[in-house]
């Protein structure tokens, strides 16, 4: 029956109580769900649901192929996204590695210096997601970051509720298999899942390397659509940047369809 | 050392003195090359050991080293450790209470007291035994000697001035034993030395026949009180030395145990009765040996360590959780001991406030959870090491100590260990950079490159490394990607290299 309360509201309002609906019952209600961490780059923060990276939950990334390069800029994205957590919150990050893991010089110079991470060395992907579980259900880390090569969707799914309930942040590197393709092609409960891959980077005037350039593409996050950009390496402080010059274009979303076409 | 009385006298003891000290153990001189050991007296340096060799060359200790020198040329000295000594001795000393006799204790910085009352027998007499504890002393690289009579101090006397390292002296047997001996065997002071030379005493059996009374008025009663001492006519105590128990926990069951369920509330039981032996002691957990007996006689053991001492004993119980399930209880395990085996002096530890309804939490609890995991050594930090090649900048290090950093130089995210080598590289100027490379098979060709940056072979570490040099370049590919190439050697430095190329590294 209509109830007898006045108009019925209006559609958009409709549906934007919907969604918060929706929102609250993704989030459980759990009061840690709030915090946001932006990148400090007002055209990546817009598009990104709630203006930055929620700092109680997991995300992903991946190399855009198995070219070593996109491997080195997907471990290295994740890198700085822990310094920035780390400095955030002044907290510890934990590593947790499987093989010889990154180079410790190349990571310090993303800003994850070797007094903001220590490192697990772990023998297999089991391994790994039990010591990430391990870090993040302690709750005095700022972030954890683990590279795997396969996990099913239920141990996926309790790091994400580990990192939900304990208000600290997971970053998973999905390493590409010698088969199997596109590592971010099986379903995962992260809130965003990033793709990452190496760009030629601006010619210099003059004889030298400019700063490295990413193709980043948010293929998934929870609450928005997807997007890509064309960033900059991380500085020594582990933050991104958007190239020098494009700043004022009018439309970003065409200029980054024509980068990747 | 010796007290006990049988038919009322004094019964057989032991001592031994150390000729050597411990600094023996770290510098064994082979070819029969004398040793000494040195300390500064007063303003004058003496020798504080010799060893046999020495010794046997006509040093002593309290020489002049400088005369010692003169006399033995090719000696070796060694700086005196009078406190590494007697840490030596007082281990030695718990370890003899532990093994031997109840009642031990160090003698003096050279000796040793050991009080066989009632133990002999139980190592098949006391022959038998000093020969037991002589062989054990050699096993260490001891040089002792022992001696075994009714009083202290003949036995005391019996073991440095004695012929044999072994010397057993006959029950009552004192006041012949020791009448040949010098007057410096009673442990008396120098001056009263100087003055009964100046009579013309020159042995214990001839102060001996002197009558007691001119002996009381001339020299004190140290004197007689010393010779009392030695013909065991007057008692000597001891203070006995107590080893150091570790604070252990033993529990026993009435009915054997298996679940994994009830070894963790016997082990939490355990631990609710352990912390407040450690609060009363002062005392922090660093290493925690469980051992459970079973059923058929078997011994289940299971340690675990933690990165800081601690008595928290709902951590240690957490850390020790995840062994239960490696323990084999078979039919059930009837008693459970907990052993802290390392412990470290802990102070009061402040009560985390609850206000903010959280706890704060301690690095160190995580580590001890993962190393529980993964072992302690898979947890670490990367610290900076000082040095130039890249493969050696970088050393694992205890994750809660702080860690060194790098120079800001740009280095790769991905090191390759050990380089891979490089084919069919093209590059405009013999010392340039690359402009075309092919590497795992595949041709790049390069848009943009950087360097040298020149690194030097670490002489110092390895004789072929002192010409050395690599050459590093960065070098982007024409698809964005980076790398890091050297070149082994100069073109103009001939030796420097063979001018090969190697991936060392992968940027992003």
């Amino acid at each position: 029956m209509i109830p007898s309360r006045t108009l019925p509201p209006a559609p958009a309002a409709a549906l934007a109580a919907l969604r918060a609906a929706v929102r609250a019952i993704e989030q459980s209600g759990r009061a840690t769900a709030g915090r946001m961490v932006p990148f400090g780059i007002a055209e990546v923060d817009d598009r990104l649901a709630g203006g930055g990276l929620a700092a109680s939950a997991l995300h992903e990334a991946a190399a855009a192929s198995d070219a070593p390069g996109d491997a080195a800029a997907a471990a290295l994205f994740l890198a700085a996204l822990a310094a920035r957590f780390s400095r955030e919150s002044g907290g510890q990050a934990l590593w947790a590695l499987t093989g010889p893991g990154p180079f410790a010089p190349g990571l310090a110079g993303a800003g994850l210096t070797p007094d903001r991470v220590f490192y697990a060395a772990c023998r297999d992907d089991a391994e790994t997601l039990a010591v990430m579980e391990d870090g993040l259900r302690h709750g005095g880390l700022a972030a954890v970051a683990g590279e795997i090569s396969r996990a099913d969707m239920a141990s996926v799914r309790r790091l994400q509720l580990a990192a939900e309930e304990n208000g600290t942040t997971a970053f998973l590197l999905r390493r590409w298999r010698r088969q199997g393709g596109d590592p971010l092609g099986v379903p995962s409960s992260a809130v965003t899942r990033w793709r990452i891959g190496c760009a030629p980077s601006a010619a210099l005037p003059y004889a030298g390397v400019g700063r490295a350039r990413w193709q980043v593409d948010l293929v998934r996050q929870r609450g928005g659509p997807p997007h890509q950009w064309l960033l900059e390496a991380p500085d020594g402080e582990g933050r991104l940047a958007l190239p020098a010059g494009s700043r004022d274009r009018a439309d970003p979303a065409g200029r980054a369809d024509r980068i990747a076409a | 050392m010796l007290v006990a009385a049988r038919g009322g006298g004094w019964r057989p003891g032991a001592r031994w003195a150390r000729a050597a000290p411990p600094s023996s153990l770290v510098v064994r001189p082979n070819g029969g090359a004398a040793l000494v050991t040195a300390l500064k007296d007063g303003n004058r340096i003496v020798l504080a050991a010799a060893s046999a060799q020495a010794r046997a060359l006509g040093l002593a200790p309290g020489m002049p080293l400088a005369q010692a020198r003169i006399l033995v040329p090719g000696l070796i000295v060694r700086d005196a450790d009078l406190e590494g000594d007697a840490a030596w001795l007082t281990r030695l000393a718990c370890f003899a209470a532990r093994r031997w006799t109840p009642r031990a204790a160090p003698s003096g910085p050279d000796g040793l007291w050991l009080d066989l009352t009632g133990v002999a027998h139980l190592f098949g007499g006391e022959e038998r035994m000093c020969a037991r504890i002589l062989a054990f002393c050699r096993r260490l690289g001891f040089d002792a000697r022992i001696a075994i009579a009714g009083s202290p101090g003949a036995a005391h006397a019996l073991a440095r001035h004695g012929e044999a390292p072994l010397t057993l002296c006959p029950e009552h047997g004192e006041r012949d034993a020791l009448a040949s001996f010098p007057l410096s065997a009673l442990r008396l002071d120098i001056h009263i030395l100087d003055a009964a030379r100046r009579l013309g005493v020159e042995t214990i059996g001839a102060l001996a026949a002197m009558p007691r009374g001119p002996l009381q008025r001339r020299f004190g009663s140290a004197l007689l009180t010393r010779l009392d001492q030695a013909f065991g006519r007057v008692g000597e105590p001891f203070d006995p030395i107590i080893p150091e128990e570790p604070p252990a926990i033993l529990l026993r069951f009435l009915e054997p145990i298996a679940t994994p369920e009830a070894i963790e509330e016997a082990l939490g039981e355990g631990m609710r009765r352990l912390v407040p032996l450690l609060e009363e002691a002062g005392l922090g957990v660093r290493r925690l040996d469980l051992a459970c007996e079973r059923v058929d006689g078997e011994t289940q053991r299971a340690t675990i360590g933690t990165a800081r001492a601690t008595r928290d004993g709902a951590h240690l119980l957490r850390l020790m959780a995840a062994r239960i399930e490696r323990l084999e209880p078979g039919f059930g395990l009837e008693s459970l001991r907990l052993v802290a085996a390392r412990v470290e002096p802990l102070d009061a530890q402040p009560i985390d406030g609850g206000l903010a309804g959280r706890k704060a939490s301690d690095l160190a609890d995580l580590i001890d959870c993962l190393a529980v995991r993964l072992g302690r050594r898979r947890v670490f930090r990367f610290s900076a090491i000082e040095s130039d090649l890249p493969e050696r900048s970088v050393a694992r290090a205890d994750p809660l100590l702080p860690a060194a950093g790098w120079p800001g130089w740009p280095r790769p995210v991905c090191l390759l260990s050990p380089p891979e080598p490089v084919s069919f590289v093209m590059a405009e100027h013999p010392d340039g950079a690359p402009v075309r490379f092919t590497w795992r098979g595949r041709a790049y060709k390069v848009a943009a490159g950087d360097g040298p940056e020149r690194v030097h072979g670490e002489w110092w570490r390895r004789a072929d490394e002192r010409a050395a040099i690599r050459d590093y370049f960065q070098l982007e590919s024409e698809d964005g990607q980076r790398f890091w190439l050297f070149r082994r050697g100069d073109p103009d430095l001939p030796g420097s290299g063979d001018l090969t190329w190697h991936m060392h590294g992968i940027f992003a």
